[in-house]
């Protein structure tokens, strides 16, 4: 493929051999894209070669999502291959997804040959300009001798730190153009230079402060399961020292496991009701790779007003920046827990007795029961669906990836994660339509395991042609849809805020699933009745093949609890006081105005 | 304890801003790649953060490095938010709030310059009061005919705003401002 090398690793090679090379040299085994002009030559270098699959997406959409959900059950950085022009617009949605939720994503995207740029040429778009503030940063490759250091800057940059994704843009022109090839080097740029080690006279205080909590509390986040499977490691043995609840946000569930004695379930807007008065009624909050977000801290001037805060981040921007920390720790957080660990070995005499009054306290909490819910013989409630799910597939190391919406917030509440690593979904930005090449993603990187995704049948219909990339590569894909014919979550809030005026919340026109199913290839499955439902998941595991399984579930359930839009983290509404008039008096004109 | 701070424009609750806004001058080091400036302002508009003034151009020509000073406004809380999101951009070295060093050092704000040049026409009288006016500011005469001068008008901002708001019954016919060139006083660098 390429001429003589020297001892260096240096050799002179074509722009498309490099990207390969590169590729390789950065550990890359799948790739997911979809081939156009301005990328033919690369394609061509891939034909040539066994060591890298690619996969074929049937949208760049889906390439960026599959990319995702591989990045996010591995740990490695996902990569994606689009060509220039539409190719790499489509791929914007799964950018920006990334860089909200920090998932290392590496995109190249062809582009028009250097002479034409600025020329309003075929496909050609301003790559770099549109995708400036989606990515953690991008580059517009102009010398092919450039191109190998910059795609191993890019691994490095999508990857340390605060992970996010980045676009290597490469012109056609450099794709055919020879230069030197240079191998992965250790020090790439002294600009950026993230800092992994916390501070450890803030460490020092922050495990004093730990020490003599009388009502503490551990929020975890996704930083947690960013940082690694040893963050989360550290992150039991800490609560099992200290024997500290622990709440997660959505991005963190099972770094923590769920069936753990100090769990006290997901916090936030659906979060449960014991994990929201924890959170608000402590007296030392211990934030640990999360970022405060509006989701979790309903109304900020009454968000847990008598606590000291200390919080973990590897990203100095977001230390108090909604919320002020009094201990602000910068660092990786698997690092900085490292730090906590040995240093409460050595110095702390927690006496966990004098948390007693505090368990009792969330044990009252608990009581209220606020996942419950009316469960029926006649038709399928959708937590019931979650739950059976969850029975049947517990057994086994399952994947659970989701769309957006109601069904994602009973996902999360009813779904137990036992490890990180195991539950993908779209949180800051909310995609729909993300579950579906999520899924395909990390199946492909999980050959041999249970993939679900648990999708709505609105947010089903925004990637379903990926269906047939599953069914390309055999990827048995189990999309369990739970579908009650609306939008579920823009209905609840139609209801609750805007007089039950159901503007374009319905699902019209609603597709036969299985027959869908069917056309592409795969299995189809309709269950309408919860005495049938068991045998139904039981069905869809056992076939070898993805399945869209059509879960017939209650049109108009709501999703509680709920903290209603401005009101405070312990004012939430909880399913047997979601009385009609309570929910229409839920929210006043000043928390109508936001969403 | 209240712990809140300005809640940033957070999707439940839009209090009522309770410290004040201050206008700060910040002097960021960055590679001197292309698109960088891009990234920097794109920062600016994309998080609606304010810019007043704004130059850039190389300082080190061999390390490839280049020096934006920008002034913004904002309350302490926002431009603590600017300084770390700028710092997060990949080709940024260091950001330094020179009105927060020098106030540090004693000082109420770091040395700023301008440089305006600006066009005044000129016949008989106003002729003559602009001459003498310039005279007073220190402003240099660079281009003349006998209808015109060309002012060239070096100083600080409020210099520079009262020049051209004087030249402005004088026959003002137009005016171009560089940004603001800042640095701290006292023997330190921006240390990288």
């Amino acid at each position: 493929m390429s001429n003589a090398a020297n001892e260096t690793g240096r050799r002179e090679m074509t722009g498309a051999e490099m990207v390969v090379q590169a590729l390789k040299d950065n550990g890359v085994e799948h790739i997911f894209g979809y081939p156009g002009g301005a990328v033919l030559p690369i394609y061509d270098e891939l034909f040539q070669q066994e060591d890298i699959q690619h996969v074929l997406v049937r949208h760049e959409q889906g390439a960026g999502h599959a990319a995702e959900g591989y990045a996010r059950s591995t740990g490695k950085a996902g990569v994606l291959l689009v060509t220039s022009g539409p190719g790499a617009t489509n791929a914007v949605t799964p950018l920006q997804d990334a860089l909200m939720d920090s998932i290392p994503l590496v995109c190249i995207s062809g582009q028009v040959p250097t002479t034409l740029i600025g020329s309003d040429a075929f496909q050609e778009c301003d790559t770099v300009g549109i995708t400036r503030p989606c990515t953690k940063h991008n580059w517009l490759v102009k010398d092919v001798n450039d191109l190998s250091r910059i795609i191993h800057e890019a691994f490095h940059v999508a990857t340390t730190g605060r992970p996010g994704p980045v676009v290597v843009d490469i012109p056609k022109d450099v794709q055919f153009a020879r230069g030197i090839y240079t191998p992965p080097q250790q020090a790439p740029r002294p600009s950026y230079n993230p800092k992994v080690q916390g501070d450890m006279e803030a460490i020092r205080q922050a495990v004093a402060l730990m020490a003599g909590a009388k009502r503490p509390i551990i929020y975890s986040g996704g930083g947690v399961v960013n940082s690694g499977p040893e963050a989360s490691h550290l992150l039991r043995e800490l609560v099992e020292l200290t024997g500290f609840p622990i709440t997660s946000t959505l991005m963190g569930l099972g770094a923590y496991p769920a069936s753990g004695r100090h769990w006290v379930g997901m916090l936030g807007m659906h979060g449960t009701y014991e994990a929201n008065m924890a959170m608000h009624d402590c007296d030392v909050m211990v934030c640990l790779g999360a970022r405060f977000d509006d989701r979790i801290t309903g109304r900020l001037d009454a968000f847990s007003p008598n606590s000291k805060k200390i919080h973990v981040d590897i990203d100095p921007s977001s230390l108090n920046k909604n919320v002020r920390a009094d201990i602000a720790i910068r660092g990786d957080v698997g690092r900085v827990l490292e730090d906590m660990v040995r240093l409460w070995r050595a110095t702390a005499k927690a006496d966990k007795a004098a948390l007693r009054p505090w368990w009792e306290t969330i044990d009252r909490w608990r009581a209220r029961d606020s996942l419950a819910y009316k469960n029926s013989d006649d038709v399928i409630m959708p937590q019931y669906a979650i739950q059976r799910l969850y029975e049947l597939t517990r057994d086994r190391d399952t994947y659970i990836t989701t769309e957006v919406g109601q069904h994602q917030m009973w996902a999360a509440q009813h779904y137990g994660f036992e490890k990180p690593n195991r539950w993908m979904t779209s949180g800051g930005l909310g995609t729909m339509g993300y579950g579906l090449p999520a899924a395909l993603g990390v199946q492909i990187a999980h050959p041999g395991a249970l993939v679900i995704d648990i999708a709505g049948d609105a947010s089903v219909q925004m990637t379903m042609q990926e269906m047939s990339t599953a069914v390309q590569y055999e990827a048995p894909i189990k999309i369990f849809i739970l579908n009650n014919q609306y939008m579920g979550m823009v209905r609840q809030w139609q209801q609750l805020l805007h007089g039950n005026r159901l503007s374009h919340s319905y699902t019209e026109a609603m597709p036969d699933f299985v027959l869908m199913a069917k056309a592409f290839g795969a299995h189809g499955i309709r269950c309408e009745k919860p005495g049938e439902l068991d045998d139904a998941i039981r069905e869809m595991i056992d076939v070898r093949k993805p399945v869209l399984f059509d879960c017939r579930v209650a049109n108009l359930a709501n999703c509680f609890p709920m903290i209603p839009s401005g009101k405070a983290h312990n004012e939430m509404l909880l399913p047997d006081e979601a009385t009609d008039e309570a929910v229409a008096n839920a929210i006043d004109a000043k928390g109508r105005e936001l969403v | 304890m209240n712990a809140q701070l300005q809640p940033t424009g957070s999707a439940y609750f839009i209090a009522r801003e309770t410290q004040s806004a201050e206008k700060h001058t910040l002097s960021i080091l960055v590679d001197n790649e292309p698109g960088v400036l891009a990234r920097v302002i794109g920062l600016f508009s994309g998080r609606g953060y304010n810019i007043d003034s704004l130059t850039v151009s190389e300082t080190e020509h061999e390390a490839h490095l280049s020096r934006i000073t920008i002034v913004t406004r904002g309350t302490p809380h926002v431009l603590e938010q600017i300084r770390h999101q700028l710092e997060r951009i990949v080709p940024v070295h260091r950001v330094n709030d020179l009105t927060v060093i020098a106030r540090a050092m004693g000082q109420e704000r770091p040395l700023e310059r301008e440089l305006a040049l600006v066009k005044v026409r000129g016949e008989g009288n106003e002729r003559v009061e602009a001459l003498r006016l310039a005279d007073a500011f220190h402003a240099k005469v660079s281009d003349a005919t006998t209808e015109h001068f060309i002012f060239e008008i070096t100083g600080k901002t409020a210099k520079i705003d009262q020049f051209i708001a004087i030249m402005q019954p004088l026959g003002l016919i137009e005016v171009c401002r560089t940004g603001v060139a800042a640095m701290n006083r006292g023997p330190q660098g921006m240390e990288a």
